[in-house]
């Protein structure tokens, strides 16, 4: 990919460019944002995942039979990455164990289960900031503390997105729907526009950002025309509203940088690389809530839509309430569903059951009748036609990593960027021959993963069993010293005492010799009785037989 | 004659001179060969090659004593990385060393468990934690699915589990292909 040259933006942002590819597909939004946003209301169970963003899953803090209140945190953030949970409603904790969620693979995960009890009794209100007069630090350490994420979809940390080196010169809100079908922002700008701008000014406060856009697509004009509106109400002049063509995957990050300011964020890189930080509608209005009201992330707009429900809209849903709930509150299934997704129709995976949760993340549930979206016929061979690489607009090579995917030649496929991938979907879409494509790119992102993690998990072992050969080789070399410094003491020792015997020894001879040289002969024996000399050889007699106990008496 | 005699000489010592500077400079005190087969074996360590463990199988790989295909953990991804690396023909897995199975670990009943340490001692990675007369236990991330604690254990209360899928080593699925032909 070429790198443009850092230009200076335009802040008029008159012009609009274009990303590479991309597809003009049908609209369905406005089903969903024509109705108000309405609460789905408390459902008697609330099943909260600890893993509802991109990182470590929170760490729990309560345990079961806990009764809980709203705003409580229920689990904290696990390191850097990582966001904290709240209680939705207030209820009781009646299991912490793993139930199905929201995920493309279908596998359990650790969830928190509230038993609500319908009377929402909320925590003692903290003390609401006014952002106007804080410290950025302080900001930021309130939006990690609430737990919001990317409502966008991607569902990183947004504090964590915040928190950027680099000055930023544009601060970039996207009001741009992720894929059609979905119109939670759309409906979230057209109603509450002020919580909108109001979020905006104060990320903007945090980040320190030059200059501040809100872009939304060409085909929501009542949403530009409450958001111009609010920003009149608001005395705000510094913020523009600018709209884009509706050509998916605008609402990508890369995509609408690219539309607005003819930048490339560097592969593998970060907006914040080139001074830009994007951030979601949502987002904006639930970091508010967060600081000016205190209130932790703990509902979010989801659209329910499709063919396969009666009354498509948008719903105020708690963090946690199982997708069966949204269903009804929508009117309930219209017909016979083929699938049930969780996200649009082009980037949307299928859930086995209505029984998973709305987590953070959830933006859209769409129920699809097999008229509306039939199942795939089954994919033919590749043509090598090149419409893939027409429509990628992450200006990469589908066709390639396809070849790639499939061959699990993992080495060549990143070369040609498969981690850029964004899985928009437009290749498949495209694809003549009915191909899975982004399936075989998502394999391949995984595949690459776990080898990865399979290869730091060998290193460690290997570290580990060095260390153990090493260890056990001192050990021995210890007992080995140790042995040898024992044989030498004892050694010592029997040398230490031949050398007194000896000593000893001489020192007997010493004294014998003097005797023999000093004449020999007892001087007091010269005039002795008889009975003397009798004692005196019995004595003689008793050392002779002492000194040989060979011969005893 | 004798000035061509002397230059060459003189060449020859020089060159000797750097030759053997550039030995002991540069000297490398492992295999490369070695290092490098080391890396692609999955450090599993539990000897079904044959020898005493990973970096044994990949001293005798460099020196042509064992053939590429005797890693029943690293199976078929392994014996391709080996056949890469050495230039060689990728071969099937020779059934006499095992067949490749997911990778498993091992659990200790801890009710079983007498405390007698020779799991511990058994353990190539030291992921065994316990004292003489105390209950041991796997450190779950740090096993290899060895097994070689399993034999020496007298209560036999170690039992082999697979690895569950968490949702963050989850992968995607390779699309099912239909048939071409």
């Amino acid at each position: 990919m070429p790198e443009t040259p850092p230009r200076p933006l335009d802040l008029s942002f008159t012009q609009r460019f274009r990303f590479h590819g991309g597809l003009h597909l049908e609209v369905c939004q406005e089903v969903a944002a024509a109705h108000p946003i309405r609460p789905a209301g408390i459902p008697p169970q609330l099943v909260l995942p600890l893993a509802q963003h991109i990182g470590e899953p929170a760490r729990c803090l309560v345990a079961v039979g806990d009764p809980v209140r709203r705003g409580q945190c229920l689990a904290e953030a696990a390191g850097m990455v990582s966001a904290p949970v709240h209680a939705p409603t207030s209820g009781t904790v009646v299991a912490i164990e793993p139930r199905p969620v929201p995920h493309p693979s279908g596998l359990p995960s650790t969830c928190i289960v509230i038993d609500t009890d319908g009377r929402d009794t909320a925590l003692p209100a903290a003390p609401a900031t006014d952002y106007t007069q804080s410290d950025p630090a302080e900001l930021l350490e309130q939006v990690r503390a609430a737990g919001i994420v990317g409502l966008g979809g991607a569902g990183f940390p947004t504090a964590l997105k915040l928190e950027h080196r680099q000055p930023i010169e544009l601060l970039l809100i996207n009001g741009a729907e992720c894929e059609p079908c979905i119109a939670c922002d759309d409906g979230l700008m057209r109603e509450r526009p002020h919580e909108v701008i109001e979020g905006v000014r104060m990320l903007r406060h945090i980040v320190q950002a030059a200059a501040c856009v809100i872009a939304v697509e060409d085909n929501m004009p009542e949403a530009e025309q409450a958001l111009r509106q609010a920003l009149v109400e608001l005395h705000e002049h510094d913020i523009q509203v600018v709209n884009v063509p509706a050509v998916y995957p605008t609402g990508g990050e890369r995509q609408l940088i690219k539309v607005l300011t003819d930048r490339e964020v560097p592969s593998q890189g970060f907006p914040a690389d080139i001074g830009i930080i994007v951030q979601n509608v949502g987002t904006a209005a639930a970091a508010f809530a967060a600081v000016s009201r205190a209130q932790p992330l703990t509902s979010r707009i989801v659209t329910v839509a499709g063919d396969g429900v009666r009354e498509a809209c948008n719903l105020e849903v708690r963090i946690g309430t199982p997708v069966r709930h949204l269903i009804a509150a929508a009117g309930g299934y219209g017909s016979r569903i083929e699938r049930l997704l969780i996200g649009g129709p082009m980037m949307g995976f299928t859930v086995d059951s209505d029984s998973v949760p709305v987590i953070k993340t959830t933006n859209c549930i769409l129920a699809v009748t097999a008229q509306s979206m039939p199942a795939p016929p089954p994919a033919q061979p590749c043509i090598r036609c090149g419409k893939c690489t027409e429509v990628c607009p992450a200006n990469l090579l589908p066709q390639q990593l396809y070849w790639f995917a499939r061959a699990a030649s993992h080495d060549a496929a990143q070369d040609f960027g498969l981690f850029d991938c964004i899985e928009c979907g437009c290749c498949a879409h495209v694809c003549p021959s009915h191909i899975p494509l982004v399936q075989y790119y998502r394999h391949a992102k995984t595949a690459i993963w776990t080898q990865e993690k399979q290869k730091r998990a060998s290193d460690i072992a290997r570290a580990r069993h060095e260390a153990r050969l090493a260890r056990l080789e001192r050990i021995k070399r210890e007992r080995a010293e140790q042995l040898a410094r024992k044989k030498r003491a004892l050694a010592d020792k029997e040398a230490g005492d031949n050398a007194r015997k000896s000593a000893i020894q001489a020192a007997l001879e010493r004294v014998q010799k003097k005797k023999e040289q000093a004449g020999t002969r007892p001087r007091n024996i010269d005039n002795l009785t008889a009975e003397q000399r009798r004692q005196i050889e019995e004595v003689d007699r008793r050392r002779v037989n002492r000194s040989s106990p060979q011969d005893p008496e | 004659m004798l000035s061509a005699l002397l230059a060459l000489g003189i060449l020859a010592m020089v060159i000797g001179l750097i030759l053997g500077y550039a030995a002991i400079r540069f000297h490398v005190d492992s295999d490369p060969v070695v290092d490098q087969v080391d890396a692609l074996l999955p450090q599993t360590q539990c000897g079904q090659c044959g020898f005493a463990g990973c970096r044994p199988y990949a001293e005798a790989i460099a020196a042509g004593a064992a053939d590429i295909n005797q890693c029943p953990p690293g199976g078929e991804v392994t014996i391709q990385n080996l056949a890469n690396l050495l230039g060689v023909d990728a071969k099937p897995l020779n059934p006499e060393h095992g067949a490749h199975q997911e990778k498993t670990v091992v659990v200790i009943d801890e009710q079983t468990c007498i405390g007698c340490t020779l799991c511990i001692q058994a353990c190539p990675v030291d992921a065994i934690l316990g004292a003489p007369k105390h209950m041991h236990t796997v450190i779950q991330s740090e096993c290899t699915g060895c097994n070689l604690c399993i034999p020496p254990c007298p209560v036999e209360c170690i039992h082999i589990v697979p690895v569950q899928t968490t949702l963050r080593d989850w992968s995607w699925p390779l699309p099912a292909e239909a048939d071409h032909a």
